[in-house]
């Protein structure tokens, strides 16, 4: 059982994650994606009055089961890799980020600058809560994320996806520049 | 039965996406700062194995297990495909997750990805209710 309580390589993990693109067309004949089900969540739970929250969701359920499930493995997987080291992350990477103020590099996720105490902090708040906002808002205006328009729409030759993903890309440059070590000062 | 295969290939992906580290704030990072070959080979490779099992799927007329033609869904472009993507991106670097990590991280147990999926759940939330005032 070492297999799953170990990382994986690119050209394991990649081809597996394509493998869903015909895989959802097969079961369920839909286009595999992630960001509907926020809007789903939404439709489902809040039902909001606005035209873009009426639709027939419930249709859509799959989706919702999808990602339950995605939940669950996070589950299943993260018990025995949360804590595990990052020596396989680039040293260059991990040095600027320590130079950027950034101290644990103990798990996959830096505990310093995502936990309930650093919710309370302007840095957490910023990073967590308005970084997701921004995933939410950002998904949807766009209309698909990495899964629905990089993979999903790139493996299926759409300019739209190409335009989306490019745009992912200079976003994440902005951040990562221009926003993040301002940031993590505050 | 379908609803049941579903949600084991959605189990699956949240290891996928935590054994293959898409998860890890700091291989997101160690992407945005082209340090390593990791991410965009993830990336790369699914593209690749996607396109060609479509390829496939399309030549050799297989149908969904419903009998039916696969119909692929086209993604239509607009203003908000570049300014909700620069958008998500900002926050994708911030939260180093997009909406599946966010899932499997909610899962894994860390509270502050619980705030965060709920956040994004709220940002498409306000995105529903202003975007007839948006560029489309």
């Amino acid at each position: 059982m070492e297999i799953f309580s170990s990382f994986w390589p690119w050209y394991v993990t990649g081809p597996l994650i394509g493998l869903y693109v015909p895989a959802l067309y097969l079961l369920v004949n839909r286009h595999f994606g992630i960001s509907s089900t926020l809007r789903d969540i939404c439709a489902a739970c809040i039902r909001p009055s606005a035209r873009y929250f009426k639709y027939d969701w419930k249709a859509q359920r799959w989706r919702l089961v999808f990602v339950a499930g995605i939940a669950i493995g996070g589950f299943v997987s993260g018990g025995t890799l949360a804590t595990a080291p990052q020596g396989q992350v680039s040293a260059h990477t991990l040095s600027v980020l320590s130079s950027l103020g950034v101290k644990d590099f103990s798990s996959m996720i830096p505990a310093d600058l995502f936990s309930w105490g650093s919710l309370l902090t302007l840095r957490g708040s910023l990073l967590i809560a308005g970084g997701g906002f921004l995933v939410g808002f950002g998904t949807r205006y766009a209309e698909g994320c990495t899964s629905g328009h990089s993979i999903h729409g790139i493996a299926t030759f759409q300019r739209a996806s190409v335009i989306a993903t490019l745009c992912f890309f200079l976003g994440g440059l902005i951040s990562t520049y221009l926003l993040l070590p301002f940031i993590l000062k505050l | 039965m379908v609803y049941f295969i579903v949600m084991l290939l959605g189990m699956f992906f949240g290891m996928i996406l935590t054994n293959g580290e898409v998860t890890s704030w700091f291989r997101i990072q160690e992407m945005f700062r082209f340090d390593s070959f990791h991410m965009y080979g993830v990336i790369g490779s699914a593209i690749a194995v996607g396109a060609i099992s479509m390829l496939l799927v399309k030549k050799l007329g297989v149908r969904s297990m419903q009998g039916e033609p696969v119909v692929i869904e086209t993604k239509k472009l607009g203003k908000g495909t570049a300014i909700g993507g620069i958008i998500f991106g900002i926050g994708w670097a911030l939260t180093g997750a997009c909406p599946g990590p966010l899932y499997a991280l909610a899962g894994c147990g860390y509270p502050a990805y619980f705030i965060a999926l709920l956040s994004a759940v709220g940002g498409t939330l306000v995105y529903g209710l202003v975007r007839d005032r948006l560029p489309r």
